[in-house]
């Protein structure tokens, strides 16, 4: 049914159309509408699940961990500190292998204190063992919670996913949205039922000791997993376009990337207006294209090395930062291509930390500064629109 | 993976199950081994009021209604609190030595 939303009722809609039975979340800006909904959807009967109040992110995760493992499917929502504070938590859901789902509302780090768009909260969680999907509206926030339970679920997988989506740009803005019928959803996500699960009466536990002959093979079991959520994602998002008959454009989009003298590489829901600008320099006769990297754990590579193959520069726009080195967008791509033969001139943008905004105006300036780059870089790495800083 | 193959005794990875699962309680779990010192008790001196039963963090000491404390050597890993809250210093903390 086709309803107007906000990306955090889509997140609500998204854990209620997959059937979650235990959600457990701490409210924190932007994302506390997702469990506010939640919670009024449990109340009213709506959906049927128990929900599990705690006093903190931690304590969430902790509770989903310990659902997941009794064989229940489980959803959580968080931002920014929230998701700091989980960081323990969420290497233990992963080591546990519990296919939990959570939505990221993406929000700068403090201090200085922000509540606006950012990915370096979600980013930092890179090692954690959690797939990663950055939405750029919000019909593709529900559906990659739906696709992301039938992937974590997976017996070879079995790994928890995160659904990122941009702070107040998706999370409170509202756009039409297609909820899927639940009974749709049942057809095409079956019920979890592991095999090994907490249950009084065939006890087990969970996550013990285990001395160091077998810890590297534990975490090499996951690697695998990981590994195979890459073609995973591919084959998943072929499924859900059977069923319900659209997809968000595989593990990166291309847009007029073909025949591009330059592309930008963006993630998130800055990439939508990146589309327009590309848009309008295409009617200008300006050769550019637009990659959206929408899946980043697991990492992209074939994508990545596909896209190398279609222009000669790519213009990497991390919204995050490791301090001292490149964006890690930027770092995650010249490790892809490196001893690849012809490799594009790659050059990295930092912009929209902590919201500051992005415009077409902007993005227009970066696309042309892209494409005058045929002689080589200038500088590596750049960050766009800081005050005194670089002339943007 | 069935119960039966969770035995503990993996070959290769691929045997191994998703994460660590034990099909037995910790009592299985023998950990008197990391002991270095060994609580033994002076019966002369224990007027069995339960304290270090009490205070054993591992459980490691048994007890029956106005019978001595016996140590369980299997599971105790010789933290020596029993003998810190001893009030009739009844408990002495040995070496252990080879046998």
């Amino acid at each position: 049914m086709k309803m107007v939303m906000t990306g955090n009722y889509a997140s609500a809609y998204g854990s209620k159309v997959c059937r979650a039975e235990v959600v457990s979340a701490y409210p924190i800006t932007p994302q506390t509408s997702v469990v506010e909904k939640i919670a009024s959807l449990v109340a009213s009967g709506e959906m049927d699940a128990q929900f599990v109040k705690v006093e903190s992110e931690h304590s969430a995760m902790a509770t989903l961990i310990a659902a997941s493992l009794t064989g229940a499917r489980t959803y959580t929502a968080t931002s920014s500190h929230g998701l700091l504070l989980m960081h323990e938590l969420l290497i233990w859901a992963a080591g546990a292998r519990t296919p939990i789902v959570m939505s990221n509302v993406c929000r700068a780090n403090g201090p200085p204190w922000s509540v606006w768009a950012d990915h370096h909260d979600a980013m930092a969680q890179r090692d954690t063992g959690w797939m990663q999907v950055f939405c750029e509206g919000n019909q593709e926030v529900i559906d990659s919670i739906i696709m992301s339970y039938k992937l974590a679920e997976r017996e070879d997988i079995r790994l928890p996913a995160m659904i990122n989506e941009d702070a107040f740009i998706l999370s409170h803005t509202v756009e039409p949205v297609d909820v899927p019928d639940m009974e749709e959803v049942d057809a095409f996500l079956p019920s979890y039922n592991p095999r090994f699960k907490l249950d009084t009466d065939e006890p087990y536990g969970f996550g013990s000791l285990v001395m160091p002959e077998m810890y590297m093979e534990f975490r090499f079991k996951i690697n695998e997993a990981m590994e195979a959520a890459r073609q995973g994602w591919r084959d998943v998002e072929k499924d859900f376009e059977k069923h319900f008959g659209r997809n968000h454009g595989g593990m990166i989009e291309f847009y007029q990337c073909e025949d591009a003298d330059a592309v930008l590489l963006i993630a998130g829901s800055v990439a939508s207006t990146a589309k327009d600008v590309v848009d309008k320099l295409r009617s200008e006769g300006k050769k550019v294209g637009l990659a959206r990297m929408r899946v980043y754990r697991p990492f992209p590579v074939e994508e990545i090395r596909k896209l190398a193959n279609m222009t000669n520069i790519i213009g990497i726009c991390d919204r995050s930062y490791t301090f001292g080195h490149w964006g890690p967008m930027a770092q995650e791509v010249r490790g892809a291509l490196y001893g690849q033969t012809d490799i594009p001139i790659l050059k990295n943008y930092i912009m929209g930390l902590g919201g500051k905004d992005i415009t077409p105006e902007i993005l227009e300036k970066i696309f042309l500064k892209t494409l005058g780059l045929t002689e080589g870089l200038d500088t590596e790495i750049e960050w766009i629109g800081v005050k005194g800083h670089g002339g943007w | 993976m069935t119960k039966e193959e969770l035995t503990g005794n993996y070959k290769t990875y691929q045997e191994l199950p998703l994460t660590p699962i034990t099909s037995v309680n910790s009592t299985a779990n023998q950990t008197g081994f990391w002991k270095t010192f060994k609580p033994v008790l002076d019966e002369s001196k224990c007027i069995k009021c339960t304290i270090c039963w009490k205070f054993c963090p591992d459980v490691a000491i048994k007890m029956e209604e106005d019978e001595f404390p016996i140590f369980d050597l299997t599971h105790c890993k010789g933290c020596g609190i029993c003998a810190n809250e001893c009030p009739k210093d009844a408990i002495t903390m040995v070496m252990e030595v080879e046998q």
